[in-house]
């Protein structure tokens, strides 16, 4: 176990030493351009080469990389050219926001994935089967601008029960949980699908099995089987699908935080990517890159724990 | 497997495809997309570009089916036009995207070693980005245009690909026919490609079939997010982001593009259901 933990935080630690040599050679290969970038357009050649001098850009890209990792890891994270302040000033509470929106989508989706999928699951082929397996291919297919267009029309314009915008912003005249009701159910929408097909595969994996049958031929009544036999062991092979959702739903918000202009980490990196904010830019996928790895390794480590046959090495 | 056979497989594939309902649904809604991206130049009433002042920000009416945008451009001729749009990036993209991950995938599984080692290294890399993040850098780096969009897609698809085809050829390269070729003296190439890859073909049918409407997704929200095809061509992600702001007042800007796309990705969806389905069954 120990073994195995130590073995993938090493190969996280890699993973992110790559990743960030492809970010900052991505963006920061040629040191002209940034100085270019700071200054604008209309800067002479001669202001552009002073500046690339002052900024020590003119050095070569390994010390360069160096200095900005060494940065990267004390907690320096640069400085934004967009919101003209620390990335460290603002990239916690996006975060934050993006947190608490990602937070709330996933306490809708999990037990409510389960449940769906479990119901589709537990007689393969019958009418709520096919009913909620053809429901979930068609939420997930809908792009999440499409569905915030469609949730928009209803619950914003035709009933105005909702506000179409979610600022965080109390002033508005809408509460906190109501600025969340329609991002949170785009997000939903648009994952819930993937899981409950996950679960309910699981599941009629598992009603297969001989110990399902047993318990239904010594007279067990259906719901005690489904609760005490099969609930159980559907749940080992998507709790790694249920938790990398995690990923999804952290990084996954730009497009939601662009319909709903939520001020969170998704719409500060495309904002940032919009106007050339190499700084933000850089800060953000480092960021996105943890979760997703850390998420990662989390599925695998609860994975071994709920499934006692399986061991790492 | 000669070619005739595979012609007469895929054929016997889409005659058992009427077998499932859902699986007609999602064929008859890509073929009608199909039809129309085919057909745009006859069928679209107006130039997608032209504007009519007359009729600006118009709601549907007998001149315009599904009304007019802010610049009183047709709807119905933009969102006919724009099918035209998805059909000629995503399949590239997704066809370029099977080569690259086939290859990688083929030889990763075939030869095994340091090859798989690395190839699985850079797969875990690139995989290890959030498909939207990866996006927004490769668009931000190269800038939006169709070209940059495929370049997107190949970047984020074929490691992917690359593990479905990767865990197929392992299974496939112990078969007898792979010996038989081995012992014919028949070269790596010409297994992979002739022996191992016709018969993984059920699989990446149907996952290619879900690409496609993942792709078509992609260039959706690349369009909506200001990073899509520069205008004024029509793009259904593109229509919907010119047009988001003012929903309030003029819902059906937004609305119908949005339908557009999700009409389409749905039936995608289904279809490769349907044949995933079909695929279990023989």
């Amino acid at each position: 176990m120990l073994a195995f933990l130590s073995k993938r935080i090493a190969l996280l630690a890699f993973t992110m030493l790559v990743v960030s040599a492809l970010v900052f050679a991505a963006f920061e290969f040629t040191p002209g351009q940034v100085a270019r970038k700071v200054l604008g357009p209309f800067a002479t050649q001669n202001q552009v080469d002073i500046l690339t001098e002052e900024m020590g850009l003119n050095r070569p890209v390994i010390v360069r990389y160096g200095e900005w990792l060494g940065n990267t890891l004390t907690g320096d994270l640069g400085y934004s050219t967009l919101y003209k302040t620390e990335v460290n000033a603002i990239i916690w509470d996006r975060l934050g926001n993006t947190l608490l929106l990602a937070g709330t989508a996933f306490a809708v989706i999990v037990p409510l994935s389960i449940i769906l999928g479990i119901a589709a699951g537990m007689r393969e082929g019958s009418a709520l089967d096919r009913t909620i397996s053809v429901a979930s291919i068609v939420t997930t297919s809908v792009p999440e601008f499409a569905s915030g267009v469609f949730l928009a029309s209803i619950f914003v314009i035709w009933l105005a029960w909702l506000p179409g915008t979610s600022p965080l912003d109390t002033g508005t005249g809408w509460s906190l949980w109501q600025q969340l009701i329609l991002p949170v159910a785009v997000m939903v929408l648009y994952d819930l699908g993937y899981v409950v097909r996950m679960v309910r595969a699981s599941m009629v994996e598992v009603m297969t099995r001989p110990y399902i049958r047993t318990a239904v031929l010594k007279g067990l009544n259906f719901r005690a089987v489904i609760l005490k036999h099969a609930l159980r062991n559907a749940m080992i092979a998507p709790f790694t699908v249920i938790l990398l959702q995690i990923n999804y739903l952290v990084t996954g918000v730009v497009v939601v935080e662009a319909v709903f202009a939520y001020p969170g980490f998704g719409r500060m990196l495309l904002e940032a990517a919009l106007a050339q904010d190499v700084a933000v830019v850089e800060a953000a996928a480092l960021f996105a890159v943890l979760i997703s790895v850390s998420t990662q390794i989390a599925g695998d480590l609860g994975y071994m724990m709920l499934n006692p046959r399986i061991r790492f090495s | 497997m000669s070619n005739d056979g595979i012609i007469a497989l895929t054929w016997n594939r889409i005659r058992l495809l009427k077998e499932s309902p859902v699986g007609m649904v999602g064929a008859f809604l890509v073929l009608f997309w199909v039809f129309v991206a085919i057909f745009a130049p006859w069928i679209s009433p107006y130039d997608p570009n032209a504007n009519d002042m007359e009729a600006l920000m118009s709601p549907p009416t007998g001149a315009h089916w599904l009304g007019t945008d802010n610049s009183g451009r047709d709807i119905l001729s933009r969102i006919i036009w724009g099918s035209r749009t998805v059909f000629q990036v995503a399949p590239i993209a997704v066809l370029c995207a099977y080569a690259i991950g086939c290859m990688m995938g083929l030889m990763a599984g075939y030869y095994r070693g340091w090859v798989d080692d690395l190839i699985n290294r850079i797969s875990d890399i690139v995989l290890s980005f959030p498909a939207i993040v990866l996006y927004i850098i490769v668009i931000m780096k190269l800038g939006p245009s169709a070209i940059n969009i495929v370049i997107a897609v190949i970047v984020i698809s074929s490691p992917q690909i690359t593990r479905i085809v990767r865990g197929m050829t392992l299974e496939l390269r112990e078969r007898e026919y792979v010996a038989a070729a081995k012992m014919r003296g028949e070269s790596a190439l010409y297994i992979m490609l002739v022996e191992i890859l016709p018969n993984a073909r059920g699989p990446l049918i149907v996952d290619a079939c879900l690409r496609l409407g993942y792709t078509t997704i992609a260039i959706g929200v690349l369009g909506f997010l200001g990073l899509g095809l520069p205008p004024p061509d029509p793009d259904w992600g593109g229509m919907v982001k010119e047009t988001y702001a003012m929903m309030s007042i003029f819902p059906h800007m937004s609305l119908f593009p949005a339908a557009a796309i999700s009409s389409l990705v749905v039936g995608l969806s289904l279809l490769a259901d349907g044949m995933r389905e079909i695929s279990i069954r023989d």
